[in-house]
């Protein structure tokens, strides 16, 4: 059976001009299908990369909250009556909002606050340089070293700059999972400070962070503080919530679909159509294969072989060039916001499969109907 | 002469439906022996490459019966009539039918793999029957850099590579002149003939009719007589 497979391989690979041809074809569609869902992909996980970054395994919220960008102010009794549920290890609040940051060459800056649980720190970055302790220290806060970094001219320890036209001084540098979507840098403080820096509405807490007893106790939780009027999520449902909102309420993710599904049609069209030719092109040859003996599912073999065989390598090249241009991309832009995630790689493998199935399917079918006493008439 | 390779009885085959329906092949029996090259000769549209066909089971016949070697070729199913063709046949094609995009040892070899050879095997076997029929420095070349001489000789080589016992051969001279194509039938004649091989060969070329050892007649799907030898 390989000696049928080698002769097919041959006779693709061969054919130079279809072969490239049948690859740039696959190639390209790969390439888009994989860029264009690593782009949502990124965004999505931008996203949510509070929700990440803090990682609580239970988040209580207002339940008009969509994305963890868009806090809604919720009443300090939130938080005692979270304490208070059965089942719940511990509940911190948490503060985001954005603030101005006036830098010393008198430039302005945006950033997000995290401010958080002055008791526990729940949801402390990873420090690089600095001691976490420092955090309680006057005006202290420490800023996170992501793509956004340079645009608060890359602090040190020590640097001072104004917050809402309050002092800060930079006491430490953190990394985190994962950076924010919107381009801006994040700062970490405590969630007293926070408060004091940044103009606040009546209610103040952005999330209570939940910590259950065991994950048995989830169900109980989200009941009591459906009871209290609140949303309670775990940690991936909060990610989903975000990733629907990103999907189907703006939009982002209808114009991705869009181009993902034209990049699979021009995907099949270009295979679909060069393959068909490729076949119609060998019919006579598949013919005389036939009159010599060779049984119709050793042809369809050979057929879904070659469509197999361009499909696979067209994947291949595809992924490895998504990946050059994000990686050259990010070299470039650090924010550039794309990430091939397996889900990515699956929906194109599965989309590749299919248009190697269509393609070949065609090929196929007119293999079978060719008749070798054809081959004979000429 | 030796026993029948082809026994054909009362062979029936229609072509078109309602008014367009015509007869093809018309109660045509014939028996083909081993050690014989056979010519089937007649006017175009007299039926010769239809009964080829039914011969070399590749056409279905509406009636009657052909037999290879005792053993009633259309009773067989579909794959054990495709494993009939790669083990006893072997295919001359009047276009040959060459893989332009492999090599003249890999075209060779093609009836090999089918056979389930090994990829190495089969070239180097494919080389065996190059040299045979004298391209033995071609192996490695694409059919289009050969003349039409030397790929009507590479669609031989192949056509004998599976050791088959019956050689069909379809116009092999018309793509040919006159000197090669005679040689090329010469060449047949002496080096691939033999007492265990029976060669059918459908032509218009009377200029190689020298070579046969029968020459059937056809006519509106009929056989109509001997122009060389006889019933045997």
């Amino acid at each position: 059976m390989t000696g049928i497979l080698k002769l097919a391989y041959k006779l693709l690979v061969n054919d130079k001009a279809k072969f490239t041809a049948l690859l740039v074809g696959i190639t390209f569609a790969v390439f888009l299908m994989i860029q264009m869902t690593a782009m949502f992909a990124g965004v999505l996980s931008r996203a949510s990369a509070t929700v990440f970054n803090l990682g609580a395994s239970m988040w209580i919220m207002d339940p008009a909250v969509q994305t963890v960008a868009n806090t809604i102010g919720m009443p300090d009794y939130v938080l005692d009556a979270a304490r208070s549920i059965q089942g719940v290890n511990y509940a911190v609040p948490v503060y985001s909002g954005g603030a101005l940051v006036k830098l010393a060459d008198g430039a302005y800056q945006s950033v997000t606050v995290v401010g958080l649980d002055d008791t526990s720190l729940f949801g402390r970055p990873q420090l690089i340089q600095g001691n976490i302790e420092n955090i309680y220290a006057e005006n202290a806060f420490i800023v996170v070293k992501d793509p956004e970094f340079p645009k608060l001219g890359n602090p040190g320890l020590g640097t001072e700059f104004e917050v809402n036209d309050h002092r800060g001084v930079i006491v430490g540098i953190a990394k985190v999972a994962s950076s924010g979507l919107f381009g801006v840098p994040t700062l970490y403080t405590t969630y007293e400070r926070a408060l004091q820096y940044l103009p606040n509405p009546r209610f103040t807490i952005s999330y209570v962070l939940v910590e259950p007893k065991s994950s048995a106790d989830v169900m109980h939780i989200k009941q009591q503080v459906r009871a209290l009027g609140y949303l309670a999520l775990t940690k991936d449902e909060f990610v989903d919530r975000i990733t629907q909102f990103y999907m189907f309420q703006t939009g982002i993710g209808m114009n991705i679909l869009i181009m993902t599904v034209m990049s699979f049609i021009v995907g099949l069209s270009i295979s679909g159509q060069t393959f068909y030719t490729f076949v119609l092109e060998n019919l006579e040859k598949f013919g005389a294969l036939k009159a010599m003996g060779a049984k119709s599912r050793e042809l369809i073999l050979m057929i879904l072989f070659q469509a197999s065989f361009t499909a696979l390598t067209g994947y291949g090249l595809g992924i490895g060039l998504c990946a050059v241009l994000i990686t050259l991309a990010r070299m470039r832009l650090p924010d550039y916001a794309a990430v091939i995630t397996y889900w990515n790689l699956g929906l194109a493998f599965v989309m590749v499969v299919v248009i190697a199935a269509v393609s070949s399917y065609f090929g196929v079918r007119k293999v079978l109907r060719i008749e070798p006493f054809d081959i004979f008439r000429g | 002469m030796a026993e029948p390779a082809i026994t054909a009885t009362g062979v029936v085959k229609w072509f078109g439906q309602g008014e367009a329906r015509t007869a093809a092949l018309k109660d045509v029996s014939l028996n083909a022996y081993f050690g014989e090259m056979l010519y089937i000769v007649g006017p175009s549209g007299s039926g010769k490459t239809t009964l080829l066909s039914v011969l070399s089971g590749i056409l279905r016949p509406d009636s009657g019966s052909v037999s290879v070697e005792g053993a009633d070729i259309w009773n067989l199913g579909s794959d054990k009539l495709a494993d009939f063709r790669l083990h006893k046949i072997g295919f001359v094609f009047q276009d040959y039918h060459l893989f332009p995009r492999l090599t003249t040892a890999e075209n060779v070899a093609v009836p090999l793999i089918l056979k389930r050879h090994d990829w190495s095997g089969a070239i180097i076997e494919a080389k065996k029957y190059l040299e045979i029929v004298g391209l033995k420095g071609r192996a490695d070349l694409p059919p289009v850099k050969l003349s039409g001489g030397e790929q009507q000789r590479v669609a031989i080589a192949r056509a004998i590579a599976g050791q088959p016992d019956i050689l069909i051969m379809d116009e092999p001279t018309a793509s040919l002149d006159g000197d090669t194509g005679q040689s090329i039938v010469r060449f047949v004649k002496q080096n691939i003939l033999n007492e265990k091989r029976c060669i059918l060969i459908v032509t218009h070329d009377a200029r190689i009719n020298e070579f046969a050892t029968r020459i059937l007649k056809m006519e509106d799907g009929r056989l109509t007589g001997f122009e060389k030898g006889g019933p045997e």
